[in-house]
């Protein structure tokens, strides 16, 4: 700060930053990535809410524990816990800058990921098959919108994810990928935490009603 | 996603307090998979034949569940981002909270006032 | 060419859809066309497309970006009011045997239109607006934290009021009031396209918004002058940061509502129908947990305009500067957990009733010590009466009248005569007109200056406040007292004839709001002529006490070629009295966002997406989703994104400053 004005006066503190250090590139990025996550946690809250205030209104049809199978429930779970230690694994390779691993990891991640959407397509499509679609009651509305909006999420985890290999290949691990990197990270953990809820609330607690 | 105009804070660095190392990793999972499994085991084979008390043991299990992602997989604690990350979490936590719990208190009085052929429990639609 | 083949391509659009047979429309329509042909032709012939294309349309500068969100708010504004005079001309006639001139299915878009477009559209970008121009000058840095994404936020947002204003023209808007409630919205009672257009227009600026509260948000909290601890903050900043919060909190409400809505509007599921289960209470309870919160996204802002004008125009520092900061910090919280005070005749029973009506009136604690703290602030101040300043103490009288009638509406046994009346209409509009729109016109006239270089006219500025403040109490006093009487809101006739005065009364006041109006844009038009004569050369031109005061007017791109260091909370004027001395060498170069028209782009196929979705275009919605998904992939492949402003561009403007103040010896120099 040699270069800063000084007013006439001794110890006159300083005005201006004459001497600016250069700064990170994207310093706000993960606090606002976070952000972005929040307001998406309140998208699933008015989810849950529509589904904790329709859960039980069946209007003649199906209840859940007529058409809930938990052996599959339990296996979709799984894939998506693997696919978060596998990314997990990922970030490590990033911290070690190894390219070829970060891209193997999220490429296993990914295979999960789609794992996970084809168990909850074929449960989806297998419930409209028996008539009982989203049109069939307000239960059943609430149940293919929260869980759809969940699987939508993962969707879009999975393209992001696809162009994000692309990007490490071609660019190298560079701060910005690294930025993006731990973005999806986030995303791809707090989609994970959304599951817990679905499980717990829509699945579980729904059997045992 | 886009590039970033001159941060002024001193703390902004790319990497910081956004990874966990191979241990955190894998105890989350072992966490995570016990704490799973645990729930779906009680409901699937009913070995608690009072449905509201296995009820409540799947809401505990599931609340340590999201703590355990939170902390090994999110990296969440009190210092990433000068503790704003934390104080944006439970922010979040107390509107998800009234949200959800004043929709269906308010839901509840309304269909009870409203709607006296559909109370709660029963056959709900028309 | 087969009819199947048709609906194929243009979804239930058909010649059908164009309101040929309607001369108001056709009128609108034919003046809308003439002055937008004049426009277009006027920017060709002045060759000004490249100029709006590359400085303004695609600029990432979030000073820009703030004028164009203004500039938007006021062209909406002329909108929303041409609606407002179409109503209270209408009731005001429609008495007996006359029938108005609006049939009632015209009648019912004009109601609704007139309030999606001033909350959405009118209201919401002239607080980001401001928020968007002030908050980064105010804390000293050079652009928000996501410049690129403020740019794409701005076009959401304009895209939304360009997909309400199609709806003039091409088919119908809804009929539903502003809040479209269920089940009218559902596809069983409004199965045209009028909901839809207003899902569309929602959902897309509701993008915008969310995006723009998150980016704002990181910015106040990552790009802070060194030295601005959280209380040195500016106190506009701080209401900025309370409205980010309740923006990121309260929109993701919004978008799942409507979603679910258009989920039972397009797929037949069954949230909010009145049969297989749905419940159309639940749609009420979950819209006014985002539209609650939302009336605080709107005030906040201003709050934090009329702190800073009373305290720069009475030249003292603001009073209770913590009281302020803890009452923003209270309603945050508060605005969550009294939503349920619009809807106690639903029927929700004395218990919810009595918990929403205490913590209503518990919110009004808080605002009620802001304005003493105003008070305080006035109180042996040297107060100068300039334009903001009389805004600010119109405000306080109105608010005032405003925030008690709200008091008494909180009461849910007074809520149930009032319930739907004229009443609550003159409630909101006393504390929307006199709260936010009072406030935009304050901060407009404080800020003009730093944004353009010239103060605003003051003789057309002191007309059109007297219009609109006379004509305020004119148009809104009479719903009062009928509302008293029991008169709904929405009607469009009326048979008791002694009700007439009233509406007559009212549609003047409507009248002389109009030429407060026009009054307003006739002072932009005056003070740009006299631009030379109303110029500002210190940068300073009110004697202002935060940051955005201590660079020129308007402020170079990159705001500050020094970021400066805070050491108080007003750090401005702290810099004036302790004669901190501006540098004038050792200019060095700035690193900037790159401008990018990707954002347009973006915004332009959401548009074409919503607008599809409307007709039921279902091939082109999905084109447009697979094109909006592929320029976002592409965009990410853009490493590209910033620049250096060259060390001596930086220099040759600062020295133009240099000299600039010179003769003013102001700033310290």
């Amino acid at each position: 700060m040699s270069e800063a004005t000084i007013p006439p006066g001794a110890q006159a503190p300083i005005f201006y930053e004459t001497d600016e250090h250069h700064h990170d590139a994207g310093g706000s990025t993960m606090l606002g990535f976070w952000l972005y996550l929040m307001s998406d946690c309140l998208i699933f809250a008015m989810l849950f809410a529509a589904y904790g205030v329709f859960g039980s209104s069946y209007a003649g049809g199906p209840q859940p524990h007529e058409i809930f199978e938990l052996p599959l429930v339990a296996l979709n779970t799984s894939m998506l816990l693997f696919s978060s230690i596998t990314y997990g694994f990922a970030m490590l390779a990033m911290n070690d800058g190894k390219v070829r691993s970060v891209q193997g990891w999220l490429a296993i991640t990914g295979l999960f990921g789609l794992a996970f959407l084809t168990i909850e397509l074929y449960e989806f499509s297998n419930l409209i098959h028996e008539g009982f679609g989203p049109q069939r009651s307000a239960f059943l509305s609430s149940f293919f919108t929260l869980v759809g909006t969940h699987g939508l999420h993962v969707t879009f985890g999975l393209v992001w994810l696809v162009t994000l290999m692309v990007q490490v290949g071609t660019k190298g691990l560079i701060p910005a990928n690294q930025r993006r990197l731990q973005c999806l990270s986030l995303f791809w953990h707090f989609l994970d935490v959304i599951w817990i809820g679905v499980f717990t609330f829509v699945y579980l607690l729904g059997v045992l009603r | 996603m886009s590039a970033d105009t001159h941060g002024h804070g001193h703390d902004d660095h790319a990497a910081e307090g956004a990874h966990g190392t191979r241990k955190d990793y894998v105890i989350g999972f072992v966490l995570s998979v016990i704490l799973t499994a645990i729930p779906f085991g009680l409901v699937m084979s009913g070995v608690i034949a009072d449905a509201r008390i296995t009820a409540g043991i799947v809401m505990v299990f599931a609340l340590v569940q999201i703590i355990v992602h939170m902390i090994y997989f999110l990296h969440m604690n009190s210092k990433s981002e000068n503790g704003w990350t934390l104080m944006a979490l439970i922010f979040t936590i107390i509107v998800v909270t009234i949200c959800l719990a004043g929709s269906l208190w308010v839901m509840y009085h309304m269909n009870a006032n409203m709607m006296p052929s559909m109370a709660p429990g029963d056959m709900g639609g028309m | 060419m087969s009819d199947s083949f048709l609906k194929t391509i243009f979804g239930r659009l058909t010649l059908e859809s164009f309101p040929i047979h309607e001369p108001i429309l056709i009128a609108t329509f034919a003046g809308v066309a003439v002055g937008g042909v004049a426009v277009l032709a006027a920017l060709t012939w002045f060759k000004l497309w490249g100029y709006l294309w590359k400085e303004w349309f695609t600029s990432v500068d979030h000073k820009k970006i703030g004028i164009m969100y203004m500039v938007l708010g006021i062209v909406m504004l002329l909108r929303g009011f041409a609606d407002a005079l179409m109503m209270r001309a209408q009731q005001a006639m429609a008495f007996g045997a006359n029938d108005g001139f609006l049939p009632a299915h015209h009648y019912d878009q004009v109601f609704t239109a007139h309030g999606v477009i001033m909350i959405f559209f009118v209201a919401m970008p002239f607080v980001t607006g401001l928020m968007n121009y002030v908050v980064p000058l105010q804390i000293g840095a050079r652009d928000v934290s996501f410049p690129f994404l403020n740019n794409f936020s701005f076009w959401m947002t304009a895209a939304g009021a360009a997909i309400v204003m199609m709806s003039l023209f091409v088919g119908e808007f809804a009929r539903t009031g502003w809040l479209a409630m269920a089940p009218l919205s559902g596809l069983d009672y409004s199965p045209d396209v009028g909901v839809d257009y207003y899902i569309w227009a929602l959902q897309i600026a509701g993008v915008g918004t969310l995006l723009s509260g998150v980016n704002l948000l990181a910015t106040i909290i990552k790009m802070r002058a060194p030295g601005m601890g959280l209380m040195k903050m500016p106190i506009f900043t701080w209401s900025a940061l309370a409205t980010n919060v309740l923006i990121v909190a309260a929109f993701p409400v919004l978008t799942a509502v409507l979603a679910m809505l258009s989920l039972d509007r397009y797929v037949g599921t069954h949230f909010f129908t009145n049969t297989m289960g749905g419940n159309p209470m639940m749609y009420v309870n979950m819209i006014w947990i985002w539209g609650h919160p939302e009336v605080y996204i709107l005030i906040l802002p201003l709050f934090g305009v009329f702190s800073e004008v009373t305290s720069t125009f009475s030249g003292k520092r603001l009073f209770g500067y913590t009281s302020m900061v803890y009452a923003l910090l209270v309603i945050t919280i508060l605005a969550y957990l009294v939503w349920l005070h619009h809807f106690f005749t639903m029927g929700s029973g004395a218990s919810v009733n009595s918990f929403f009506g205490i913590t209503t009136m518990i919110i009004s604690i808080p605002t009620g010590a802001k304005i003493f703290n105003w008070l305080f602030t006035m109180y042996k101040g040297r107060i100068r009466f300039e334009l903001p300043m009389m805004w600010t103490i119109a405000f306080m009288i109105t608010f005032v009248i405003g925030g008690m009638t709200g008091v008494l509406l909180a009461v849910p046994p007074a809520d149930f005569v009032l319930h739907n009346s004229l009443f609550l209409i003159a409630h909101f509009h006393n504390v929307i007109i006199g709260g936010v729109l009072f406030g935009t016109f304050a901060g407009l006239n404080y800020w003009f200056p730093k944004a353009f270089g010239f103060k605003l006219d003051k003789f057309w500025g002191t007309i059109s406040f007297w219009f609109w403040v006379v004509g305020f109490y004119v148009a809104f006093m009479p719903l009062y007292v009928l509302g008293l009487m029991g008169v709904t809101r929405r009607l469009r006739h009326f048979d008791d004839p002694s009700l007439q005065i009233w509406f007559i009364i009212a549609a003047i006041g409507a009248v002389l709001i109009a030429i407060g109006i026009a009054a307003l844009l006739i002072q932009f038009y005056v003070s740009f002529r006299n631009r030379e004569a109303l110029r500002d050369t210190t940068g300073d031109p009110w004697n202002g006490r935060s940051l955005e005061w201590a660079t020129s007017s308007p402020p170079p791109a990159y705001n500050f070629a020094f970021t400066p260091v805070v050491h108080d909370l007003d750090a401005w004027y702290d810099m004036k009295s302790q004669k901190a001395v501006r540098p004038v060498d050792g200019f060095r170069a700035i690193h900037m966002p790159r401008n990018t028209g990707t954002g347009v782009i973006l915004a332009g196929l959401s548009a074409v997406i919503g607008v599809a979705m409307i007709w039921y275009m279902w091939w082109l919605a999905i084109l447009g989703f697979v094109a909006l998904l592929g320029v976002a992939i592409v965009h990410t492949f853009n490493y590209d994104r910033d620049y250096y402003i060259p060390a001596d561009e930086v220099t040759a403007v600062e020295n133009a400053r240099t000299t600039q103040l010179a003769p003013a010896m102001v700033g310290g120099a």
